[in-house]
């Protein structure tokens, strides 16, 4: 098979849903089993294309980039079709189409209001191709592309599909539904980091000689020192302003609460398990390789603010009332982790992003699963109206409470290994950073996993124990059906393997990051 | 002996406006429509020299140059001329598209009003390849001549009057404006070429009659591009004139502006870019600037169209606002950058503007507030909205991303802090326009209808013409976003002029 790792695996893994966009616009709306089908039906094959990749990966060469292509794109402007996969992209590529087609197995019998099966699927299959899009991408403007292909279809999914509950703005008099403004802000933030990225992506190819967009030859120029110095600096600044938005870092975090608790539910799955790995990645392929030495002045800046956004994230966490809104603050903490290990600039860093990144995405977004279901029976998010939940849907809350174990770390569930070894990371970091700050960083981060364990088992006993408030008697509050548990089981499963047997990550990108690190920081 | 294979496009639009007089003539009330179909046909048939004088080597119709240089200079064929003849009858073709079922409402003069595109279009296909200050003149007054009677062509209203009085006084305006800096440049160079103005200007940076020549003859062309702070008479006269007057305004005569800007400042003006470029910067950065900010406030859609479209004309200059600082490679770069712009703008805008015909067609205004909820009761329209407004926006996988991905990249090539600057302002202006493009696909997606719009036409199909238009501009905005060198080409082939200068 070797046109299948000739690029058109990777092609047909990034294509086939928008494929399925196109079909889905041939088929009319009154058909929806026929849409839901169908839709499906392109995730699935999308899924499986990932899944041959993964059997076909060489684990023994992961640093390598694989099943790649470089194909002639835009000649005008000196731009590539080139793509190609290694250690660090695989797991997030396998990762972002499993989600997708977990979102439309829970779609099936889950349709937000206003329905509208055939444009909502639409929705996620174009979101399917952005995401997978920017792993695969290895030229800078087709990165680009991807990067901001998955701003429209969600903007569309909060504004339209999301919350509708009133609120209002600080500084307005009049009110406005949340969805209208959550979706904006979400957009607005968006596209102003990246607006600096392209400018920072731009400054790359002009300082490169030749001038190219190719990222393994910026990965090597990078190594050689071509963009030491202030020129350096200022790119690095654009490009963490792309990037951190999308994270979010904190202070850049503002449009992510709104943006969770307003999307509807398999949005704020998406949203959570693989958006924000969009800018994370983007710190490990592009910032970190190409400007070296930019990222160990950065290093400490980047550690600070991620502590910050662990114990800022916590905290808020604990003033929440809102279940989808405390479980969109749990990402701010856990994506500080996530960033707190990539700026250790460490091996045992690097992994634990990977990783932690992994976990998030099956973690967060079985939370959101969970809670959307849940304001689906109850039709309040509110913490304070919920209780024993244990008592009238125990399948449901279990696995509630099993994700919540794993969310907050516990040793055995997936959660566990990118908060250790991210604290191990920050114990021993790269030579050179400062120990002092990254120690600190450490105890700090320490203390922030014992504030994540506080909020969750608060929300917890919350909504899964005590006793269920009368307002519920004689409501009809099923368990988890059979489409829910479809989408939940896998997500379950895929927890316990990483937890228990974290190789299934590890052995993918120890190859990739222990050259990224050789090449980079030559450590 | 007259070249007339390089001509043939030029005599072929001629032709063809004889033959829509004459067909008007003949033609009975109720068929005049086919007028518009004899401009169509000839703006279209326009095109094929434009093929065979642009792959005339590949075609075996002839060897050796490609350029060819008629009238002692005046004239000039090259590729840069083809593309931007072939951007003017498609151009031309779209607007045409768009008027058909729009005019056919009113029931007077539609065979003038196709005359009149077509007459337009006539002088933007000769600006093209105007290389002296007569031509170039004598080409852009061809171009507003028939639009200020098209603006005004809704002889009933009053803001139609408005729309055309406006247009008619500032465009004389300008025109005086143009001419005074053009004979202080011919009396001080004693040439009108572009060429022998370019030999003879490089010692007269200094002279401070010659400086005053070149600023009026950029700010005259300003009035032409609506650049700010020459833009006021462009949403007003939006707004008044027919909408497709409007599209045709805001793209064909536009993009005529700016090949008259392109050709003077790199041609004849080339040796005194350090007059020009400081100055085209200012205009860039206010255009973008103003045009986003005031766009942000408006409330009808034709008027918001007005102000972005202020706001392009000042992304547009971006790339060669810093063009004074360039070396070869960086001109050729911002001339690619400015070409490909306005490639890409003239789909997306004219795609914007069929829309507001086919919706104004529905809710019965284009009045934002009368638009809400859209997507209800017309999806396929406010898709298509959905489509060239986040495009207009530069939201990948939209074309509109890769024009702003140009001009980004002719303004960061240069060096300097200037160039930096600029494309910040930039930057953060791309933001801006966000706002406000999502604010009408917000209105459309995701606002309840409201119980006051008459909505006896929602259900009423759209004009075929009008689809046409539609598809066309629509397919070519997707298609791009994912392949670009369906445009870039062209502005590629474009950038050879800036070898020249």
């Amino acid at each position: 098979m070797s046109w299948y790792d000739q690029g058109w695996g990777l092609s047909l893994t990034v294509f086939l849903p928008l494929v399925g966009v196109g079909t889905l616009l041939l088929i009319p709306k009154t058909q929806e089993r026929l849409v839901k089908a169908t839709a499906l039906g392109f995730a699935l094959a999308s899924f499986a294309a990932s899944v041959a990749l993964l059997i076909r990966f060489d684990f023994g060469s992961s640093a390598a980039f694989q099943f790649g292509t470089d194909l002639s794109w835009i000649p005008a402007i000196g731009s590539r079709y080139h793509i190609g996969i290694d250690g660090i992209s695989l797991p997030l590529l396998v990762l972002s189409t499993f989600i997708t087609v977990l979102a439309l197995v829970y779609s099936w019998d889950h349709w937000p209001e206003p329905r509208n099966p055939k444009a909502f699927s639409a929705l996620i299959l174009l979101l399917a191709t952005g995401m997978a899009g920017t792993f695969v991408a290895l030229d800078l403007i087709l990165f680009f592309i991807f990067f901001e292909l998955v701003l429209l279809p969600m903007y569309f999914m909060i504004g339209i599909w999301g919350d509708r509950a009133m609120i209002r703005l600080p500084g307005f008099r009049r009110e406005v539904e949340t969805r209208l403004y959550a979706a904006i802000k979400f957009f607005l933030f968006t596209l102003f980091g990246s607006a600096f990225m392209l400018l920072g992506f731009l400054a790359l190819y002009f300082k490169a000689d030749p001038h190219t967009f190719d990222i393994v030859a910026l990965h090597q120029a990078g190594a050689m020192g071509v963009f030491d110095g202030t020129y350096g600096a200022w790119v690095f600044a654009a490009l963490f302003l792309g990037f951190a938005v999308k994270v979010p870092m904190w202070p850049l975090h503002t449009w992510l609460p709104d943006a969770h608790t307003a999307a509807p539910t398999v949005g704020s799955v998406l949203l959570a398990a693989i958006l924000l790995k969009l800018g994370s990645y983007g710190f490990i392929r592009i910032s970190l390789p190409i400007l070296p030495q930019q990222a160990q002045d950065w290093a400490p800046v980047i550690a600070i603010l991620a502590v910050i956004a662990i114990i800022y994230g916590s905290l808020a966490c604990l003033a929440q009332t809102d279940m989808k809104r405390l479980i969109a603050f749990s990402s701010v903490g856990h994506m500080g982790f996530v960033m707190l290990a990539i700026a250790t600039l460490t091996e045992a860093g690097i992994n634990a992003a990977v990783i932690g990144m992994v976990a998030h995405g099956v973690i967060t977004g079985l939370l959101f699963f969970l809670a959307g279901s849940m304001a689906h029976r109850y039709h309040t998010r509110e913490m304070a109206r919920l209780g024993g939940n244990q008592k009238v849907m125990p399948i449901l809350a279990g696995i509630l409470g099993f994700t919540a174990m794993a969310s907050l770390g516990l040793p055995g569930l997936a959660g566990f290994w990118g908060e250790f070894m991210a604290l191990l990371g920050a114990f021993n970091p790269l030579d050179g950073l400062s120990l002092g700050v990254f120690r600190t960083a450490m105890v700090v981060g320490a203390i922030g996993t014992v504030l994540t364990a506080g909020y969750l088992l608060w929300m917890l006993q919350k909504v899964n124990l005590g006793e269920v408030p009368d307002e519920w008697a004689g409501k009809d509050l099923h368990d988890a059906d059979r489409f829910e548990l479809a989408a939940w089981v896998p997500l379950v499963v895929m927890i316990l393997a990483i937890g228990i047997w974290p190789k299934l990550v590890f052995g993918a990108t120890e190859g990739a990051v222990a050259n990224l690190i050789k090449t980079a920081f030559g450590g | 002996m007259f070249d007339y294979h390089a001509l043939a496009p030029e005599l072929i639009v001629g032709g063809t406006l004889m033959a829509a007089l004459l067909a008007d003539l003949v033609l009975p009330e109720e068929r005049k429509y086919l007028v518009g179909v004899v401009g169509i046909v000839g703006l279209v048939a326009a095109l094929f020299p434009l093929l065979t004088l642009g792959f005339c080597e590949d075609l075996g119709f002839c060897s050796g140059a490609t350029e060819r240089v008629m009238f002692g200079g005046s004239y000039v064929v090259d590729d840069f001329a083809l593309v931007m003849k072939g951007l003017f009858l498609v151009t031309g073709v779209i607007s045409i598209l768009m008027s058909v079922g729009y005019i056919e409402s009113e029931r007077y003069y539609q065979g003038e009003f196709y005359w009149l595109i077509v007459a337009s279009v006539t002088g933007a296909v000769v600006m093209a390849s105007s290389r002296d200050l007569i031509t170039v003149f004598i080409g852009l007054e061809l171009v507003s001549g028939p639009a200020f009677l098209l603006a005004g062509w809704r002889k009933g209203d009053v803001r139609s009057n408005e729309a055309a009085l406006k247009f008619f006084l500032i465009g004389v305006l300008s025109a005086a404006i143009l001419l005074f800096g053009m004979s202080l440049v011919y009396g001080l160079t004693g040439e009108i070429t572009f060429e022998g103005i370019r030999a003879a200007s490089a010692t007269l940076a200094d002279e401070p009659a010659f400086v005053m020549g070149v600023i009026f003859v950029l700010v005259g062309f300003g009035f032409k591009i609506s650049a700010v702070p020459f833009h006021f008479w462009a949403p007003d006269t939006y707004q008044g004139a027919p909408t497709p007057v409007a599209a045709y305004l805001s793209v064909g005569s536009k993009a005529a502006g700016f090949v008259g800007l392109l050709t003077v400042c790199y041609l004849a003006f080339s040796e005194v870019a350090s007059i020009w470029g400081p100055a085209l910067w200012l205009l860039a950065a206010l255009s973008m600037t103003i045009g986003n900010l005031t766009a942000l406030k408006q409330t009808n859609i034709v008027r918001l169209l007005g102000f972005s479209s202020v706001a392009h004309a000042g992304f547009v200059l971006v790339p060669f606002a810093m063009a004074a600082s360039y070396d070869a490679e960086g001109l050729q770069s911002a001339f690619f950058a400015s070409i490909t712009y306005l490639l890409v703008y003239a789909f997306m805008n004219l795609g914007a503007f069929a829309v507001v015909i086919a919706v104004a067609a529905k809710t019965g205004s284009a009045e934002l507030d009368d638009w809400a909820g859209l997507s209800r009761y017309a999806p396929v329209p406010a898709v298509l909205l959905a489509v060239f407004f986040f495009s207009l926006a530069g939201i990948p996988p939209l074309a509109g991303w890769f024009a702003k991905l140009v001009m980004f990249r002719a303004v960061l090539g240069g060096t300097g802090a200037w160039g930096a600057a600029l494309a910040v302002i930039a930057a953060v202006n791309a933001v801006i326009a966000l706002a406000y493009y999502a604010r009408v696909v917000k209105t459309a997606f995701m606002d309840p209808v409201p119980a006051t719009v008459p909505l006896a036409d929602a259900g009423a199909p759209i004009a075929p013409a009008l689809v046409l238009a539609l598809g066309v501009t629509a397919a070519v905005v997707v298609v791009a976003g994912f392949y670009p060198p369906i445009l870039s080409f062209f502005g590629d082939a474009a950038r050879a002029l800036a070898f020249g200068g």
